[in-house]
Order: structure tokens, then C-alpha cells, then sequence
């Protein structure tokens, strides 16, 4: 792919972020490149929620003077970047894809939106996601779903479907998802885009609507590996405003996918290829297991005996804390109110039953259940402990391999309704929650299409804090096959 | 674990979610089948096991105690649904 | 086997527990660091962590867990090696996130007690000591506060997130007057740890009491009534009082305890029960996921060990012991640390400790008064009060003058010295001749008062002492009058 036959919409970060420093194009043109971009595809792909134009091109107009005076911030410095619609922006709607705060707007910035700033990116549009990012199809917005570029009447994936499936459209040159469960490995895989979820506690969550505070975790999607990079490189980083944030050092994660490439060792989980994988998504993974072979990596299975535990102390953990996250939102200090309250107990139950979808309610009331008196012990208390074993097995696969490769989704991207069971669409995230429980990082690379021409991806894993490692060994076979660069007819 | 006896209605109390009838009846099935998949924990050997808050335990994570300037009356009240003299406005609480 | 009718116990005693709130005084909040304070306009003290807005992360203040760390040392607590955070979830009004960070099972101290002295005798008399044992002490964060109207109800959140400690005692207290004891005790342990100002008025000491009865004998406890809303040290006493008589008089006609919440008012002495809540409470704790443990070692106690003042009951019976005060003004002196504090300075730079606790309980204390400043305010430093009481001891400056001096001290920080000679203050220098005249002449005068002193009266020689004052216009050196006065009874 080269940039001369390349829509400004479609270029990847790295390139864009050339052509801008080379003085070849400018942050407005890109921004107003994107803008239009949304303008034509939204009435069909609907990602997202809101956007506000005015602001983009005068960040942008700012981008450029800085530029030209001789100030630029960096390679994110006058890219349009989007954000999944549960990260905190000032003056700007942060609605989490909930009726409860459709009229809310937020008075401060996330963390990760100051240091975007700081970075010079110009931010573009709030995507759409299930609310409170609960569900794996973007269905579950309170406002209404979106497509997937490569077949519109098809799921994007989610929770963060707005995020990915935008950046896969050209509504932005990379945007930013959450991750609890495979919220942002899950839609990019099904995108067709390389999404990463860091180490727990690499990047603040200060300023992300909270869904399972010991698992969310603020991650990137972009077209390739090295703008994925690109993304960490400008939100990691210690912050005094989360107490979960890791003190890591700083390191060079784009310089880290030039380092000499090092053959790896690489662990093929036997729970991750089992019962339940679609065949055609098999055999891409295959595919890409096959290209690390030839790249000289030494490929082996291992075993992470309690995955078959991980969903189940998955829903324990991040439904117990959810109930207790979204108790705030009870129509007193903001968000939505009922019309009229009786008193302040039909405040209460009216306001929550009208402001929260039935996703929603249902987490809620599971995890109430799981913390209530009597069930503690026998549910929360032994998914903490389960989760103690799930991180031990991955710990001890590490003391064999470097990372971990798995398929990323058991299927493609499915049709809207298709899933309407709470199980079946919980069982999405089997391969995904597990690098969650053990807080490690984890991400999605594309590795091909189905027949029908949807994405697949597969997903590496690595050490805690080896986001380095993760991103080279992503890089040395996305470089090569470029799957994410390739563009749907939208 | 004995997932008959889960209560919705005191739950949803707990929870303060007004439900309706309908609500009810779906969440219970699904709930019911839910926990059914989540009681496969009990089957896992979890002696001597420490339980895990974080994946990555830290200790000790604080800040000094020097003030930083919060939200401006304005700011803090930009979303309230109701107030009445720079005070957030409830239906009358009674105790 | 029939069971004999239970016996009509002849009196009952009262079983009450203590639960404590107190504010620990920070700049800033115990969560996040936007300013902590009272009397600030509306709402002016938040930040999207107080106001729970979504997104929103709490963040430890290290002075908060100082704070509570001290007062379990300084309440002979055992301080838990490693703590946590726990979400006590319950929706209201003025809990922002309709959870409140607390501690559940992992609070900061366990055990522990608070020394109290019941009312003695006699004002001069020491009473007795009982030591009230600790169950725990756990930090929090407050709520806001509500207010209410006609037909609404205001939130004001600049409370919220105030660091809090809940102090619980033992079901160890046996009255109001010990209730009284305990709380003077505890509130000024607090103070002089610098732990908080305990201002009930302004809500940073809040106390809840626990109250049940029993037969005299029984070691079961009976049905408890929780009294709220005691707003002052002494309501505190008399709503505790009211409830156990009311229990009393219940359980005399053979009537039961409901167990249930009862709201006193302290201005008309009388209660009434609050609402019952109509579902039982399920507080679900669960660790606070956003926070991390805290890990309490050794070092860290050793240096907040160093910043803990004596206890004052400790420091009472050292004052007795050691510089021989008098009850009464050691009972004034340790409940007030500076005032104490600054006693000791004076000690310590050689002054008699009974003579310089009279000065510093009447003269200091009423200039302090008067200028309504704190001991520490005081422009009298302990070198210049230890010399005025040289002065006063060589007869230099008489005690009436002496009084003058010290209000000009306090007005101006000069020295005693500077204001005797500036101001004329100086007894007059003794002229033995004259002084003898004068004394010859009040024997001459006085000639019943002369007798008596001969005869083995030895206050006698006071009726001649004002004669001689007298005619020297007050300026006579006392001791040389008294001197020349024997001199001269004995020989003539």
C-alpha cells in the first residue's frame, strides 16, 4: 500500500504522521478528510454517537500552527484520533452508550484525553459501544446499533463495535476502546484492525466510565501494529490519579518493533483451539501459527487447565463490581431523573429502571446476588481465588514461551439478533477474558477473511508489563501482511 | 450455591431497579441459567488459594495532602437534573 | 420439671457502647485533593471524585492515614500490619456514589482503650479512673449533608469525602456520667494529637450510643436501642440517662425492649423512635477494587510513635508526682497541652512549679481570656514569666505590683525587668533606719497584737505588718518588714 493511492482517511497513522511532518498534507485536510469520510458513512454505519467538526478542524488549525512554527508535538500531533464514548472528554457528551447519561457532559478530562492533547491529536467523534460497555455487539446501545463495515446487517463486535468498526470505515486514523472482557480484541478481530488491551494498570482509567474496575483496561485500535504502538506510546504512563496505575518505566514501544527481530517461542494454548471454533476462523489462525514457524519462531502447545473456569469467574468478579459502579447513577447529581418522583424511593427505581437497558439491569441484579449476604463466600470469594489460579497458569506457560497465541473470536462477526441468548453472546469472550482476570496484555491482530470476506484475527498474549515484546512479535507478521490496511466497500 | 433461591424482588430492592413483571420473569430464567453455567466454580479445588483483588497488587498508593482546585459550583451542578440554591434538589427525604 | 415463674429482679444495669465519629483535620480530602472544610459556600468543595461523576477514581491521602494511625498509638491500639479498603453499598442522598469506602474486616486498629475520670468527691478531689476498652477504629469518608425544605430536600457534597475515623467501644460503659467521662477523654486526646478539633458544632465529633439493659447478675445482653442525633457532650449524657430510664420503666411494668433507632432531643429531654427502615440492611462489602492495601511497618509507627504528646491522664500524675502541684491545677493544666506545655518550659527554666502554676493558672489564663488568644499566643515568653517570679521571690517587685507588671508583660512581651523600672514598679530600697522607725512605731500602736506575737501567737505579727505598709505607702520590701518587725519583737 502506498499513501499515493490512498484515501487520507485510510492512511495509517505512520504515514500520516510523515506526510504531515514532510509537509505534504496538514492536519486540516486530514481532519476535514475524516469528517467528510463520517458524513458519507454514518447514515449507513452509524459508529457514532456524536461528534463535534467545529472543535476537530480547530484543533487541527492549531495543529498545523504549532507545526509551522516550528513546535510539533510528535507523530500523533495533528492525527484524528476517536474515542469509545465511555472516556471522559471536557465539554463534550460522555453518554457510555446509556439513556442514563444521554444528556450528561462531561466537566473534566480522562487522563488518557489530556495526554492525547498533550500529544497534539485531534479528537474526533464519540463512538458507539453496548452500554456501560456490557455486551460483545454493540447491540446493547441504548441508541441504536452498528454496522460492520465489511456487511452492514452483521455485528462490529463490542462492547467498543463503535470504535472499531469507525476506524475500520475511515471515520479516523486510530481510536481508543476499553477492554473488560475482549471489548476491544473482540470487535477488532471482527473489523478486520489490530486492537490491543494493555497490562491492567499500563494506562489510567481515570476518566473511563467504570464497568469491572480490577479488569477495564483503556487500550487502541489501529491499522497496524505500528500504529497501535504509536497510540501506547502516547497514553501509557504512570498517573497519580489511579491507584491501580502501574509505575512502570517508560519505554520506546515503537522503537521496539524496529529492534532486531529475535525468534520466539510461542504457546498455542490447547483450551483455545477446542469445541465451539468456527473451522474457516481455525484455519487463518492456522495460517498465522504457520508464518511464525517460517519466521523461525519454535511453536508449542501448552495448557491453561482452569480457562474452562475463566467466563464464569469472569461474570462473578465484573458483575459484583459493576453493581456496585453503577450505583452512582441514580438520578440525583446528574444523569437521568424520572418525570414527577413520588418520593425519593420511586426516584430511585423509576429513574434506574428508565435509564438503564435490560443488559444492564441484568448485570446488576447478577451482581447484587453474587455480593449478598450468605453468597459472598460461595461466589465472589472463590472467583477471586479461581482468578488466582487462572493468573498462575498463565504465569507458568510464560516460564515456556514468550506469548501466547490464540484465535482471538470463535467466529466471525455474526448477523444483528442473531444472538439474543445472554449466554451465547457471553460465550464470544472465551478466549478474551482470561488475559483480563491474569491482567495481561493482549492483542488482536487481523489474519485474513472468511469466505463470505469477513475479518478474522488471532491474538497474542504476553507478560505482564511485555507490551514491548507483544507489539514486536505482532509487527514481525503484520508488517508482512498488512491485513488491517485493506478496506471494505462501504 | 443453591440458585433457587434467588430472590429478584429483593434483589432488584438492593439494586433499587423498578422491574416489571415481564423483566421479572425474563431475568429469572436467564439469571437461573446463568447461574447454573457460574456454579461450575464450585467444582474448582480452591484450598490454600489466596484470592486475587488485582492482577497486579500494589501497596501503599497515596498522595500528599496538599489541595488541588476541584469544580467550580457551575461545573459540579452543569448536570444536575434539578437544584435550588447551588444545592443538588431531591424529592423531601424523610428518615 | 415445671419452670418456676422468672423472679422479678430487684434492678436492673445499663450496658451502653459508644460509637464515635470523628473528622480527621486534613487539607485536603481522604480520597481526593481538592480542599476539605466547613463554612465554605454550597457545593465549592468538589471535584468529579466527590461528586462521584462517572469516570471518577479515588486516591488514598497519606496525612488521613497518619492521622488514625497516631490515635490508635496514642490509644494503645494494635495497628494492623496490612489493611484494605472495603465499599459498604447503600443508596441516600448525600453518598455520592452510593457506596462508602470504608474498612470491613481489615480496619487500621483493633483494641485499645480510652482512660476516663469519673466526677470526684469534691472539685479538689481526684476521682476515679476506669479504662473503657476499644473494639476497633476504621477510616471512612463522610457524606454530604442534607438540608431540608418544605417540600424538597438540598444536597451539599462539600462534606463528602471529609476523612473520617468511627471510634467503637466495647459494650463496656455503664452510665451517662461515664459516656460524659469518656468523650471529654477521648475529644481532648484527639485534640492534643492534633488529630482533630472535635468542634461537635461543626459536626467533626459525632456520637451514636448503644444502649441496653439487664438484670444486675445477667452477663447476657439485653434488646439494645440506638439513640442518634446527640449533638453535644452533655445530651450525650442526659439522652443516655432519659434511655435508660425509659428502658427501666418499661421493664419494671414487665413491658419488652423493641430494639429500634430513637432520635433524643437534647433541648426538650425527651425521644421518640425514628421510622424502622423497611428492609433489613445488606451492606454487600466487597474490597474496594479502585484501591490498594495499605502496608502499616514498623518505621512508619516509630515516627508518628515520636509525634504522639503524653496522654494527659499520664501526664496529670506526673504533674502530682513531680512537682507536687495540687489536684486542681493539675486538672486545670493537662486538658489544655499548650497551656501545660507552656508550664512545663517555665519549670524546666528553674521557676518553683506551684508558684509558676498560680500565675499561669489565674493571671495568664485571665489575660488569655480577655485577649481571647491561646497559650501559645502569649507574648509572656517562659523566660520572662520565670523572672518575674525571681523578681517577685527577692522582694524586688511586690506581689500586688508584680500584677501590674505581668499585664504589662502580656500587653507589650517586654521583659519584667524593663517594665518594674520603666513603670516605677520597684519596691522601694530598704533604708533600714526609716523601716525600723516605722516598725517601732506600729509595735508602740499596736501594743495588744505585740503581746499576743510574744506570748507565742505567730499570726499576731500580721496586724503590725499593715501599719508598716502603710506608712511606707506599699513600697516596703515584705520580708525585710517582717524581718525588722521579729528583730525588733524579740529584743524590746
Amino acid at each position: 500500500m502506498t499513501s499515493s493511492t490512498t484515501p487520507l482517511h485510510y492512511l495509517s497513522l505512520a504515514e500520516a504522521a510523515a506526510a504531515l511532518a514532510a509537509g505534504r498534507v496538514s492536519s486540516a485536510e486530514l481532519t476535514d478528510a475524516v469528517i467528510a469520510r463520517a458524513e458519507a458513512v454514518e447514515p449507513r454505519l452509524r459508529a457514532l454517537l456524536s461528534a463535534d467538526p467545529a472543535s476537530a478542524r480547530a484543533q487541527a488549525q492549531a495543529s498545523d500552527a504549532r507545526r509551522a512554527g516550528g513546535g510539533s508535538l510528535g507523530p500523533l500531533d495533528g492525527i484524528p484520533i476517536g474515542l469509545k464514548d465511555v472516556i471522559a472528554v471536557r465539554d463534550q457528551p460522555l453518554t457510555a452508550g446509556s439513556r442514563m447519561l444521554e444528556k450528561f457532559i462531561s466537566p473534566y478530562d480522562a487522563t488518557v484525553t489530556r495526554r492525547l492533547r498533550e500529544a497534539g491529536a485531534v479528537l474526533y467523534g464519540r463512538h458507539n459501544c453496548d452500554e456501560f460497555a456490557m455486551g460483545s455487539s454493540t447491540e446493547n446501545s441504548a441508541f441504536h446499533p452498528t454496522g460492520n463495515p465489511w456487511a452492514l446487517d452483521r455485528v462490529p463486535g463490542g462492547s467498543s463495535g463503535g470504535s472499531a468498526a469507525a476506524l475500520a470505515a475511515g471515520e479516523a486514523l486510530a481510536t481508543l476502546g476499553s477492554d473488560t472482557g475482549g471489548s476491544i480484541r473482540q470487535p477488532a478481530a471482527l473489523c478486520g484492525v489490530v486492537g490491543l488491551k494493555p497490562t491492567y494498570g499500563r494506562v489510567s482509567r481515570f476518566g473511563l466510565v467504570a464497568y469491572a474496575s480490577s479488569l477495564d483496561q483503556i487500550g487502541p485500535f489501529g491499522r497496524t501494529v505500528e500504529d497501535v504502538a504509536l497510540v501506547l506510546q502516547a497514553i501509557a504512563g504512570h498517573d497519580e490519579r489511579d491507584s491501580t496505575s502501574v509505575g512502570a518505566a517508560a519505554e520506546d514501544f515503537a522503537a521496539a518493533l524496529s529492534a532486531p527481530s529475535v525468534p520466539r517461542r510461542l504457546g498455542l494454548p490447547r483450551e483455545y483451539f477446542g469445541e465451539g471454533l468456527d473451522p474457516e476462523v481455525a484455519v487463518a489462525v492456522e495460517r498465522a501459527v504457520t508464518h511464525y514457524r517460517e519466521l523461525g519462531c519454535e511453536v508449542r502447545e501448552v495448557s491453561l487447565p482452569h480457562t474452562p473456569y475463566c467466563l464464569d469467574t469472569y461474570y462473578v468478579l465484573a458483575t459484583a463490581e459493576a453493581s456496585s459502579n453503577l450505583a452512582r447513577y441514580d438520578g440525583i447529581r446528574y444523569g437521568h431523573r424520572c418525570a414527577a418522583p413520588r418520593d425519593l424511593h420511586d426516584l430511585y427505581f423509576r429513574s434506574r429502571a428508565e435509564g438503564f437497558g435490560a443488559e444492564v439491569k441484568r448485570r446488576i441484579i447478577l451482581g447484587t446476588y453474587v455480593l449478598s449476604s450468605g453468597y459472598y463466600d460461595a461466589y465472589y470469594l472463590r472467583a477471586q481465588k479461581v482468578r488466582t489460579l487462572v493468573r498462575q497458569d498463565f504465569l507458568r506457560a510464560f516460564e515456556q514461551v514468550d506469548a501466547l497465541l490464540t484465535p482471538t473470536s470463535p467466529i466471525p462477526a455474526f448477523r444483528r439478533g442473531e444472538k439474543a441468548n445472554p449466554l451465547a453472546m457471553y460465550l464470544c469472550d472465551i478466549y478474551t477474558i482470561g488475559a483480563n482476570l491474569a491482567g495481561l496484555p493482549a492483542m488482536s491482530v487481523p489474519c485474513g477473511f472468511t469466505r463470505a470476506g469477513l475479518p478474522v484475527g488471532f491474538q497474542l498474549i504476553g507478560k505482564p508489563l511485555g507490551e514491548s515484546e507483544l507489539l514486536a512479535i505482532g509487527h514481525a507478521y503484520d508488517r508482512v501482511h498488512q491485513w488491517g490496511r485493506r478496506r471494505p466497500n462501504l | 450455591m443453591n440458585r433457587t433461591e434467588l430472590d429478584l424482588d429483593a434483589l432488584a430492592r438492593l439494586a433499587r431497579l423498578a422491574l416489571t413483571p415481564e423483566e421479572k420473569a425474563t431475568f429469572a430464567r436467564q439469571l437461573a441459567e446463568l447461574l447454573g453455567h457460574i456454579e461450575r466454580l464450585s467444582q474448582v479445588d480452591v484450598s490454600n488459594v489466596e484470592p486475587s483483588a488485582h492482577a497486579h497488587p500494589q501497596h501503599n498508593v497515596w498522595q500528599e495532602d496538599e489541595p488541588r482546585p476541584g469544580l467550580l459550583p457551575a461545573e459540579a451542578l452543569r448536570n444536575a437534573p434539578a437544584q435550588r440554591d447551588q444545592m443538588i434538589a431531591v424529592p423531601k427525604v424523610v428518615e | 420439671m415445671s419452670t418456676p415463674a422468672a423472679p422479678q429482679p430487684a434492678s436492673y444495669e445499663a450496658v451502653i457502647g459508644l460509637e464515635v465519629h470523628v473528622q480527621i483535620r486534613t487539607r485536603s480530602k481522604v480520597f481526593t485533593r481538592v480542599a476539605a472544610g466547613y463554612g465554605h459556600e454550597p457545593n465549592t468543595l468538589t471535584d468529579p471524585v466527590v461528586l462521584a461523576l462517572p469516570g471518577a477514581l479515588p486516591v488514598m491521602n497519606r496525612a488521613a492515614l497518619d492521622a488514625i494511625i497516631k490515635a490508635g498509638l496514642l490509644l494503645g491500639c494494635e495497628i494492623a500490619p496490612v489493611c484494605k479498603w472495603d465499599r459498604k453499598n447503600y443508596f441516600y442522598p448525600d453518598s455520592p456514589k452510593n457506596y462508602q469506602i470504608s474498612q470491613y474486616d481489615a480496619p487500621v486498629c483493633r483494641g485499645g482503650s480510652v482512660e476516663i475520670e469519673l466526677p470526684g468527691p469534691a472539685r479538689n478531689l481526684m476521682g476515679e479512673h476506669k479504662r473503657i476498652p476499644l473494639t476497633r477504629i476504621h477510616l471512612e469518608e463522610d457524606v454530604g449533608k442534607l438540608s431540608h425544605g418544605a417540600t424538597d430536600s438540598l444536597v451539599d457534597y462539600n462534606r463528602a469525602g471529609t476523612p473520617l475515623m468511627e471510634i467503637v467501644s466495647e459494650p463496656a460503659l455503664q452510665s451517662g456520667e461515664e459516656a460524659y467521662a469518656y468523650l471529654t477523654s477521648l475529644r481532648a486526646t484527639m485534640i492534643q494529637g492534633g488529630i482533630s478539633d472535635c468542634d461537635m458544632e461543626k459536626g467533626q465529633l459525632r456520637c451514636d450510643a448503644n444502649i441496653s439493659l439487664r438484670p444486675i447478675g445477667s452477663t447476657t445482653l439485653g434488646t439494645k436501642v440506638e439513640l442518634k442525633n446527640l449533638n453535644s457532650i452533655s445530651f450525650v449524657r442526659d439522652g443516655i440517662e432519659h434511655e435508660i430510664r425509659r428502658q427501666r420503666s418499661i421493664l419494671e411494668r414487665g413491658g419488652r425492649i423493641t430494639q429500634e433507632t430513637r432520635d433524643y432531643d437534647g433541648m426538650t429531654g425527651t425521644s421518640q423512635s425514628l421510622r424502622s427502615k423497611e428492609e433489613a440492611h445488606d451492606y454487600r462489602y466487597f474490597p474496594d477494587p479502585d484501591l490498594m492495601p495499605v502496608v502499616i511497618d514498623a518505621a512508619w509507627q516509630e515516627r508518628l510513635r515520636a509525634e504522639c504528646p503524653e496522654l494527659l491522664f499520664d501526664r496529670q500524675r506526673r504533674f502530682l508526682a513531680d512537682y507536687q502541684l495540687p489536684f486542681t491545677q493539675t486538672s486545670v493544666l493537662v486538658w489544655d497541652r499548650p497551656l501545660a506545655d507552656y508550664f512545663e518550659a517555665v519549670v524546666r527554666l528553674g521557676a518553683a512549679p506551684q508558684a509558676a502554676g498560680n500565675w499561669i493558672i489565674n493571671d495568664l489564663r485571665r489575660e488569655l481570656a480577655a485577649a481571647g488568644l491561646d497559650p501559645a499566643a502569649s507574648r509572656v515568653s517562659p523566660a520572662n514569666l520565670v523572672a518575674l517570679l525571681r523578681l517577685v521571690d527577692s522582694g524586688a517587685v511586690l506581689n500586688a505590683a508584680a500584677k501590674e507588671v505581668f499585664v504589662e508583660m502580656f500587653a507589650t512581651g517586654d521583659s519584667p525587668d524593663a517594665i518594674a523600672d520603666r513603670q516605677g514598679l520597684r519596691a522601694a530600697p530598704t533604708d533600714s533606719g526609716e523601716l525600723e522607725n516605722w516598725c517601732r512605731d506600729a509595735i508602740a500602736g499596736n501594743a495588744k497584737a505585740a503581746a499576743e506575737f510574744r506570748s507565742g501567737k505567730d499570726g499576731a505579727i500580721n496586724a503590725l505588718k499593715g501599719p508598716v505598709m502603710k506608712a511606707a505607702k506599699g513600697k516596703a520590701n515584705p520580708k525585710a518588714v517582717d524581718e525588722t518587725l521579729r528583730r525588733l519583737l524579740a529584743t524590746g
